[in-house]
């Protein structure tokens, strides 16, 4: 039961698991929701979902879900057996009215007539359902059995209330692949946080010191131990100009963040794709570079990597020497990328463009390729999983 | 002695077999998966098939792995010692055991549960390389060495929240729990709430047409609503195959099966289907 459900609200990406959807079962067996879909909708919602992030995706699913549940009419009427509708029939006829049947070819055949109707409405699907009953030329409809016709899977009327809770999608805006905000990056880079002890000791270490005073059979033994901060240490390169002039503002939210969140983190800039050096000053760019080797050796592989850029450019500007199209590099991107990637432990690239222009070709499937999919949009969603891949 | 899933778990084949692999061969079993596919319930259920008990040791961000072998207790000792108490002298009194020190010592095979190993420090399971490996450790403010009498069936779980080191990978049997299929969720479901789709249903028709006053309910669902609600309830049974097939006589038994019990259901749902057609 409500299996399909909630596959479909799986599909949506909301993140339910399997105890969830026993515990909606369980309040449906307690009757928390009974035989009224709005209920059932909040029911389910409390049950499946845990983030308000997500409300618009179940929001969505539900509606597909409940769309084809609509649909499901037709077959329900094709599904009851004919009897019961003939035991039933025939209590409510007049004499009059069956003998009208009866001059159709009776009541059996009318049914026959009607099924096969509903299989060609089936196989020509779309409009059929007005097909039967307001044809006018339609047994079904002229000479109905009861004076109120036939009637079948019609939509309106029945569901015919405004616009239902679920199809309003109240909550949209807190849909995390939606543009970020400086505080939610901030949020997001938090993940990162490793706090250690580093420096001088410092700080009274009560639990040590207690432990080491009874080792020492209650003479006092003071304990110290350095302050603990966040130790993570951060490289963040930005690609700039060209194509990701668009997407210079959450670049910068992105930037600014960062920079508030490590204590240790460098920047530096590339165009399009990192080569033998990069720069901190975009307006002396062409004087003022750092040798990419200079990087390699000075910071120590335990430098989380972040690439920013939209990875969108012509494949030889990775793939071959000479490449680039603003300089001769005499090495092929690719192999500058490799050798960070090889010296660095932890590797991710962000990148602007929604994730469903990617694709799996061109550049955007070698960058891919060459960061291991450690790929991510640079949505919410995107930051946290990234920064979840660097705090593995 | 072979687990097979017991009735209030089911167990995929490939679950079945790692679980098996894991008993046979004295292996750790490290078992991943995504939250909720009943990672945890697994060793409970492992015991209870297998008869055997369960110790579980709840993994904590602040739980260190010594804590597993053994601790020891020198507030405890400091404050004897204040007191003059004459057990201060032995420093056995103030070793507490662990989790798997209880295991070890257990005079009969237990099943450990190692349940969310991510949570804890990174070096935690590097800690236990050894532990695990031979299932025995030291004790040095005592000098004692403790050993497994029977090795324990060792069930490890984690939710990948950190990476977990290769040396000790190699000495653990690996299983990840796919989430069901739809297949394995209807069996699951009828696993928890055997026949809950048939008791809904039928306190939906029941409350509609008033035969019996079924308890905690507020008000009788209109036709259009009860119709929707059955339609809701039923409509895995009604699936896409069935749409295809239009054979309505072969798609009829599973519905009706899905739907009533008895005598007392079918006219119920005779009237319904009644009602359903008459009113425009």
């Amino acid at each position: 039961m409500l299996i399909d459900f909630f596959l479909e609200v799986r599909r949506a990406k909301v993140p339910a698991s399997l105890r969830e959807f026993l515990d909606l079962l369980e309040a449906l067996q307690n009757r928390l929701a009974f035989a009224n879909m709005e209920e059932f909708y909040y029911l389910a919602r409390v049950c499946l979902v845990k983030d308000e992030r997500h409300f618009d995706k179940f929001d969505r699913a539900f509606q597909v879900y409940f769309e084809g549940i609509q649909n499901l009419d037709d077959l329900m009427e094709a599904l009851i057996p004919d009897d019961w509708l003939r035991a039933e029939f025939e209590k409510q006829l007049t004499d009059e009215e069956k003998a009208k049947i009866d001059s159709l070819g009776g009541l059996e055949e009318l049914i026959e007539t009607f099924k096969k109707r509903m299989e060609e409405q089936e196989e020509r699907h779309e409009g059929g359902n007005r097909w039967i009953g307001t044809g006018g030329t339609s047994p079904f409809g002229a000479n109905g059995y009861n004076p109120e016709g036939f009637r079948i899977g019609q939509k309106k009327g029945r569901h015919g209330r405004a616009v239902k809770v679920w199809e309003k999608r109240e909550f949209r805006d807190l849909d995390d692949s939606l543009t970020l905000g400086i505080r939610n990056i901030k949020v997001a880079m938090r993940r990162l946080r490793k706090f250690a002890r580093q420096g001088a000791a410092d700080q009274l270490d009560m639990d040590d010191t207690i432990r080491s005073t009874a080792r020492n059979a209650g003479y006092l033994d003071l304990k110290m131990v350095p302050e603990r901060h966040n130790a993570v240490k951060v490289l963040i390169f930005f690609d700039v100009g060209g194509s990701m002039d668009p997407h210079v503002r959450v670049c910068e939210e992105l930037f600014s963040a960062a920079r508030m969140e490590f204590k240790h983190m460098e920047y530096f800039y590339f165009h399009n794709f990192i080569y033998e050096s990069v720069w901190k000053n975009n307006i002396r760019r062409m004087n003022e570079t750092i040798s990419t080797w200079d990087i390699l050796n000075k910071y120590t592989p335990d430098y989380k990597v972040i690439f920013v850029g939209d990875a969108s450019m012509a494949p030889y500007e990775i793939s071959h020497p000479g490449g680039s199209i603003e300089h001769w590099n005499e090495e092929a991107g690719a192999t500058w990328f490799q050798r960070l990637s090889d010296h660095f432990r932890k590797v991710v690239w962000l990148n602007p463009l929604p994730e469903s222009y990617w694709g799996t070709g061109g550049s955007m499937g070698m960058t891919r390729q060459l960061v291991n999919d450690h790929m991510y949009p640079l949505t919410l969603e995107g930051l946290e999983s990234a920064m979840k891949q660097l705090s593995k | 002695m072979k687990f097979t899933g017991t009735d209030k778990y089911v167990a995929t084949d490939d679950l079945q077999m790692a679980v098996n692999a894991a008993i046979t061969l004295q292996r750790p079993l490290l078992i991943k998966g995504e939250p909720g596919t009943g990672k945890t319930l697994l060793a409970e259920e492992m015991a209870s098939a297998l008869g055997m008990r369960l110790i579980p040791w709840h993994i904590k961000s602040t739980t260190k792995a010594q804590q597993g072998l053994y601790e020891y207790d020198a507030v405890s000792r400091l404050r004897d010692s204040q007191l003059g108490d004459e057990k201060v002298k032995d420093i056995s009194n103030y070793i507490v055991k662990g989790k798997l020190w209880e295991a070890f010592e257990a005079d009969e095979q237990v099943v450990l549960l190692i349940d969310e190993i991510d949570k804890a420090d990174i070096e935690f399971p590097n800690d236990l390389l050894l532990e695990l490996d031979r299932m025995e450790f030291y004790v040095y403010e005592t000098q004692q060495f403790v050993r497994a009498n029977k090795r324990p069936v060792i069930v490890i779980t984690s939710n990948n929240e950190k990476e977990l080191p290769d040396a000790f990978l190699r000495r653990c049997f690996f299983h990840y729990i796919n989430f069901p299929d739809h297949d394995t969720m209807k069996h699951i479901v009828d696993v928890h709430f055997p026949g809950i789709q048939q008791q809904v249903v039928r306190d939906a028709l029941e409350v509609f047409f008033d035969v019996r006053k079924v308890p905690g309910l507020k008000k009788k669902p209109s036709t259009s609503e009860l119709i929707d609600w059955l339609k809701l309830l039923m409509a895995d049974e009604l699936s896409a195959k069935m749409l295809q097939e239009k054979d309505t006589s072969s798609a009829l038994p599973p519905l009706y099966g899905a739907l009533v019990k008895n005598e007392q259901d079918v006219h119920l749902l005779q009237k319904l289907a009644f009602m359903a057609r008459r009113r425009s």
